[in-house]
């Protein structure tokens, strides 16, 4: 079993070891599904906390279009009879965005709106670059890599958004 | 460009299902009529668009993403909502050279040409 991906290392993480063991599709499913759903519950956070309409606007849309790419990929991998694998790189997202939901949650009003912003910055940069030279190149399946390619599309959009949300916060 | 008023009509499914449009950018018409071409959306892109189309001609949208979208003229002339799996139609009624682009995911971007 692989111990971490150089995804991990790209994150900064410290769960594990980085190796070049590539993952299967069967951990990219799980990576990519994970990753999107920490941003889910970001954006329900901020959705629940933030009172700036343009933060709202951004929070709804990462809600909607992160739950639009879950649902796909789960109906993917219901059809291709895969079964998600757990994985240090998914177990280290997750803990790292918990202490983030933990932290964020004791921040508010515009504090609390530079931060969530700020944050979605670096977390879609850091997705887009594992999506990029990790979990796209390694995917086998062909319906999985190309929704991670649309994947990819999106978040590079949602970053985007990020940083122009990033520069009209004080 | 002359003014778009009255620029925009978003029709009725109903109204236009006598239209078989399906192929990105395909046109359907009676001869000589007005024209229908369907823009397919898929991927996080417009597909491809028609060279040009001419005031009358309409352009049905069609949202086949897994994703939210719009059609929004640069210049507000149209704005178009697009739920999934959505069609929605516009008929141009003024010549003009229409950039566009999706509301939410501002990298989806088209530009429409309209000769009368």
């Amino acid at each position: 079993m692989f111990k971490a991906f150089a995804f991990a290392a790209a994150l900064s993480l410290t769960a594990g070891v980085a190796c070049a063991q590539a993952p299967n599709d069967a951990q990219i499913a799980h990576i990519a599904y994970t990753a999107g759903n920490i941003d889910i519950a970001a954006g329900k956070q901020a959705l629940a906390k933030s009172h700036n309409k343009a933060v709202l606007d951004f929070a709804n849309e990462m809600v909607r279009d992160h739950t639009a790419v879950n649902d796909q990929a789960l109906a993917l991998v219901k059809k291709l009879g895969v079964t998600p694998q757990d994985n240090p790189t998914s177990q280290a997202l997750s803990k790292d965005a918990a202490a983030k939901l933990k932290t964020y949650s004791s921040l508010s009003g515009a504090a609390f709106d530079k931060a969530y912003a700020t944050n979605e910055v670096a977390y879609h940069k850091t997705v887009n670059g594992a999506l990029a030279n990790t979990l796209i190149p390694n995917a086998k399946n062909a319906e999985l890599k190309s929704l991670l390619e649309t994947g990819l599309k999106l978040f590079k959009e949602h970053q985007a958004h990020a940083e122009h949300l990033v520069s009209t916060l004080k | 460009m002359s003014s778009p008023h009255p620029w925009l009509a978003v029709l009725a499914g109903a109204a236009l299902a006598v239209a078989p449009v399906s192929a990105p950018a395909a046109k359907s018409h009676a001869p000589k009529g007005p024209v229908i071409y369907t823009v397919t959306l898929n991927k996080m892109a417009f597909g491809p668009l028609p060279a040009s189309i001419h005031v009358g001609d309409t352009i049905e949208w069609a949202n086949d993403d897994i994703f939210v979208h719009s059609a929004t003229a640069k210049d507000h002339a149209f704005d178009v909502e697009l739920p999934v799996k959505a069609h929605r139609w516009t008929t141009f009624h003024a010549a003009g050279t229409y950039p566009f682009a999706c509301r939410y995911h501002p990298g989806m971007t088209g530009t429409l040409v309209v000769t009368k």
